[in-house]
């Protein structure tokens, strides 16, 4: 889809809320909404003579992430302040990290069509979210600062990647790791997790990076992917036309599908970072990490391999049931208390998958708990009821959240493998379709297969399909 | 060090500050000063000094993760030169 002789090369920069119960420097809360400037005091509302106190929280969940990443933990770690006048910072300074970040050369591996391959992290370094503005009609702007002062944290990837799904697959692995660790929810509707694209194209085989186009705010993963692939076209573009690509910063406009200009880069990065004075800087012993390391959950990778080795799924499955803690447990209830989890893992790619959107995959939103599922399967298992009535009964445990054996019994669909009653059924099949036995008799192996569907057919399903073939054999035969 | 025109623009601009002209020439020669007096540090050799991110030595001072009720909102937005509808209201600002 793209011109043969280019290459693309992004970076990503990947701003997450931590879900501290306390915002970053003050005691206001972190909950997302509120009537505007009602999660605020004077320390996020910048006012003068105010002193900021960093939340204990911040800097633990900063090394949750950094060590689940495989990243560096920096002993002595220290707060900067980032100069800019924007009306979303009402100090005109953001307290970040500069050159000395909580945690650095980190990594994430990602699987993009069955290839593995290493991201590294620059750093992750932690920070406070601004406010929100909202530009309505009317003579100004509006400032509303409930979001001032939310704890983030800022991964900055290295220009690994080589394409869009590349990158996507990276999003995905570390939304699922942030999660997995407990440090953010990551609710991407509510921008708990949002990213700035850098990207630039070369000619296959020039070593230097060409001039790269940064893409801010995407709060979500398929427009970032979408932004990707027309940024990448129109550098390719202008490239060819014999043009020159200028560093910038662009942002995507869904509607028209295109990315936009916002400002020319050289002024407004210059951001005269200094050291904050109020704040001391953060001193992590060796202890300390080792602490926080053996607090830390199994992370996707390594449930990625058990769930390949203990329960035989794909590794497409396995990654699809680690997009969340929730669909992840839901899994591993189920199959834990089953007697296939292959079956369990089918049924959930299947029929549960299906039936949620992208949001409720993530939230595990399934109107009943994963030891039904295990049931369902079980009944099958056990030859109890047949798979296509096992469809029936998932259906009414969806609409319903009843227990599956109770369906089974309530509705008397037990599967009915009793020979004596059977038999009686395929006698009356077998008159009621001459032509059918006469096509089978004459050597139509297809016609057998007729007789077998009105079987099941007579019986609502609830025929044991193995001992409905073995009788009809056997009858034939006669 | 010498200090340009272009330099004190540069900065004035970061700041959001209108110079005079007046102001740019004396603030050009002043910067110079300034900062050729604090070159006088790139005589010192600080080869075994640890680098100072902070003059008082004290570290991790860390606050609990606790929410504690906000600001009362009409008290925030007392000394705003403008508001409306209980935000802070600021020149229109367009991206």
């Amino acid at each position: 889809m793209f011109h043969p002789d280019y290459e693309i090369v992004i970076g990503l920069e990947v701003h997450c809320e931590l879900k501290t119960k306390s915002k970053i420097y003050c005691g206001c809360t972190t909950e997302f909404g509120g009537e505007p400037n009602t999660h605020c005091c004077p320390i996020c509302t910048g006012m003068p003579g105010t002193l900021p106190v960093i939340n204990e929280k911040v800097v633990e969940y900063a090394i949750r992430a950094g060590l689940a990443t495989d990243c560096q933990i920096a002993a002595f770690s220290k707060q900067d302040r980032k100069n800019y006048f924007y009306p979303d910072l009402p100090k005109a300074y953001q307290i970040s990290q500069y050159d000395l970040p909580i945690c650095y050369e980190g990594k994430v591996d990602i699987e993009v069509n069955g290839e593995n391959k290493t991201i590294r992290l620059t750093r992750i370094h932690i920070e406070e979210d601004a406010g929100k503005l909202l530009h309505e009609a009317g003579e100004g702007t509006l400032a509303d600062y409930n979001r001032c002062g939310v704890p983030l944290i800022e991964i900055v990837s290295e220009p690994d990647m080589r394409s869009q799904e590349e990158a996507r697959a990276f999003l995905e692995k570390l939304r699922s790791i942030l999660m997995f660790v407990d440090v953010s929810d990551c609710k991407m509707n509510e921008g708990s997790l949002r990213c700035d694209v850098n990207l630039s194209v070369r000619k296959k085989g020039q070593k230097e990076y060409g001039v790269r186009a940064e893409i801010k705010n995407m709060n979500s993963f398929s427009f970032a992917v979408k932004a990707m692939e027309y940024e990448a076209k129109r550098q390719i573009k202008v490239l060819e036309e014999g043009g020159k690509i200028i560093q910038e910063t662009r942002r995507w406009d869904q509607d028209k599908g295109v990315t936009v200009s916002m400002r020319s880069k050289e002024e407004a990065h210059d951001y005269r970072y200094f050291p904050d004075p109020d704040l001391m800087p953060i001193v992590t012993s060796k202890e300390r990490v080792d602490q926080i390391k053996a607090s830390l959950p199994e992370l996707p990778d390594s449930r990625k391999v058990r769930y390949m080795e203990q329960y035989g799924l794909s590794s497409y499955d396995a990654t699809m049931f680690l997009i969340s803690p929730r669909m992840a447990n839901f899994f591993e209830v189920a199959a834990e208390n089953s007697a296939n989890p292959k079956t369990v893992a089918n049924w959930i790619m299947g029929e549960i998958f299906r039936l949620l959107n992208e949001e409720e995959k993530e939230a595990a939103v399934i109107p009943f708990e994963p030891e039904m599922l295990s049931k369902l399967v079980n009944l099958i298992e056990k030859g109890a009821i047949s798979n296509s009535v096992g469809k029936k009964v998932f259906e009414e445990m969806w609409n319903t959240g009843t227990d599956p054996e109770k369906i089974v019994e309530e509705k008397g669909y037990k599967q009915v493998s009793d020979e004596g009653q059977l038999t009686q059924i395929a006698e009356q099949v077998l008159a009621n379709n001459p032509k059918i036995v006469e096509d089978y008799r004459s050597g139509k192996e297809k016609a057998f297969q007729s007789l077998v569907g009105q079987m099941m057919k007579a019986t609502k399903g609830q025929a044991n399909p193995k001992v409905v073939t073995d009788l009809l054999v056997k009858i034939l035969s006669e | 060090m010498k200090i340009s025109r272009e330099q004190i623009e540069h900065v004035a601009n970061l700041a959001r500050l209108n110079l005079t002209e007046e102001e740019k020439q004396r603030f050009t020669t002043d910067m110079e000063a300034i900062i050729t007096f604090a070159d006088q540090l790139n005589e010192l050799d600080i080869k075994e000094i640890e680098p100072t991110a902070h003059v008082i030595p004290i570290q991790n001072v860390f606050r609990k993760d606790e929410a504690k009720p906000s600001f009362d909102r009409d008290a925030l937005l007392a000394n705003a030169p403008s508001k409306a509808d209980g935000c802070f209201s600021v020149p229109k600002v367009v991206e």
